[in-house]
């Protein structure tokens, strides 16, 4: 078997590969941005002691949780289109699946996260007259989103990883851009051996720069 | 939306409902076919457990020699390569790149290549977790081997690993379900899984939502079974008087 990585010039690249990349991009920007979001709103409900908060959230998180991440991109690629009424693109449908699936993942994070801080901040909170919100937005979850940081990053190394699982629904990312290059060029086995290569450069990059994080915060604290 | 649940009982080559929605002589329901496929979930996710507990238990082991360097560094690169690249690439790297480059992995069927590929794939995962529950014990356990004269591995095999394997078992625990969610990405090298399932029979039938709801019971049922499987084992083997930390789960 020899390989042959020279048909991967800049053109073939930039014609596949970028575009693809570009999407597993925004899509894992946008998802930790969405799941980050709603996964608070979410937490906040589990945690704020009311059964009819709790309960719902709770089934949607562990409901979430217990479905592989492939049959709910198929799920939601099936479902949209009947709550929307029109047929929707495989990206767009993408998109809401890893805001509304990584929310659960994210509000397991931000509650385990909001829960370490110590009750004493919230009677001090408390003490000095704030609200529920302001307590929570000026002091809780500020030491709670450090605390949770390097634990957050993981995850979206991990959402990056999975965003390849949009290969389920035809939508293009980065490893559909590989795929295509090595179909168009009769080259299989050396555009997945990219992807693979790509994809470790990208992660390993990460999470060494995450395990850093890790331990500057921890000096700090 | 009206709901058509006989789909199930349905004749997966004429569409005839059949009586008593099991096929009979050589003829199968979508149902029978559902089943089988759960089966094969069942066994790609239990053979790859296997796998990945035995790999990940010996370069977790290997991760905390003392006085190897190399090893340990050996165990870090392998945690490290498995756990960065996504699981559906490695899939396609054990299914297309790995026999193309090795000969004799050509006559290898698809179901071995993706239990291999899974295996190795969580085993990085349980590594780490074994790392850590070996490094979660004091010291001084290892020290107590030491002192009554065990070599290494009767140190471990006595001393150690007992003691960390049941402190690792909530993470086992989420890793073994984790491992029957992944199953379903082995959908993109055609073995007949329920995730393949899914996707074959909704187009045939055009009742997607059935099968999809019959598909994700059966995924949510396979997880809740091992959870309360290793609920079992962990109160069988739970040592009095010892209260296990637990590791880290996460991921998916």
């Amino acid at each position: 078997m020899n390989l042959d990585f020279g048909f991967y010039n800049w053109d073939v690249i930039s014609n596949f590969v970028v575009k693809g990349f570009y999407f597993s991009v925004f899509l894992t920007a946008v998802a930790t941005l969405g799941g980050i979001f709603f996964g608070t709103l979410l937490a906040l409900m589990r945690l704020s002691g009311r059964k009819w908060l709790d309960a719902p959230a709770a089934f949607y998180v562990n409901g979430m949780r217990s479905i592989p991440l492939v049959m709910v991109i198929l799920g939601f690629f099936l479902l949209v289109p009947f709550v929307v009424g029109r047929p929707i693109g495989a990206e767009t449908s993408a998109i809401i699946t890893f805001i509304a699936f990584e929310a659960a993942y994210f509000s397991e994070i931000m509650r385990a996260g909001i829960q370490s801080i110590p009750r004493g901040q919230v009677f001090a909170g408390q003490a000095l007259g704030m609200t529920y919100a302001q307590n929570m937005r000026l002091v809780i979850l500020p030491q709670a989103f450090r605390n949770m940081l390097p634990v957050l990053l993981t995850q979206t190394i991990i959402l990056f990883q999975d965003t390849s699982l949009v290969y389920a629904i035809g939508a293009y990312d980065l490893l559909k851009g590989f795929e295509t290059a090595g179909k168009n060029f009769g080259r299989p086995t050396e555009s997945y051996l990219l992807a693979a290569v790509v994809y470790f450069v990208i992660c390993f990059s990460l999470s060494y720069f995450v395990k850093r994080l890790h331990k500057k915060i921890a000096i700090i604290r | 939306m009206n709901w058509d649940w006989q789909v199930y009982c349905k004749d997966t080559i004429e569409g005839e409902v059949m009586p008593g929605c099991f096929g009979s002589g050589g003829d199968i329901t979508y149902l029978d076919w559902m089943l089988s496929a759960w089966g094969w979930t069942v066994s790609v996710a239990l053979c790859a457990l296997l796998v990945a507990l035995v790999v990940g238990s010996i370069i977790g082991v290997l991760r905390t020699l003392p006085d190897s360097p190399w090893l340990v560094r050996l165990g870090n690169a392998w945690v490290e390569l498995f756990r960065n690249i996504p699981l559906l690439v490695q899939i396609f790297l054990w299914y297309y790149v790995v026999p193309a480059l090795i000969p004799a992995m050509r006559s290898f069927s698809p179901f071995i290549l993706v239990v291999i590929a899974l295996g190795l794939f969580t085993s990085a995962r349980i590594a780490e977790q074994v790392r850590a529950g070996i490094q979660a014990l004091p010291k001084g356990q290892r020290y107590a081997g030491m002192a009554v004269g065990f070599t290494t591995a009767q140190t471990y095999r006595y001393v150690i690993l007992p003691m960390a394997y049941r402190i690792i078992i909530p993470p086992l625990t989420s890793e073994s379900m984790n491992i029957f969610k992944n199953s379903s990405v082995a959908f993109a090298v055609s073995i007949a899984e329920l995730t393949q399932f899914y996707l074959q029979a909704s187009e045939e039938t055009s009742r997607p939502m059935e099968i999809y709801i019959g598909v994700v019971i059966l995924y949510v049922i396979s997880a809740m079974a091992i959870n309360r499987i290793m609920a079992f084992v962990e109160k069988k083997v739970r040592v009095p008087g010892f209260v296990a930390a637990g590791g880290t789960g996460g991921g998916h």
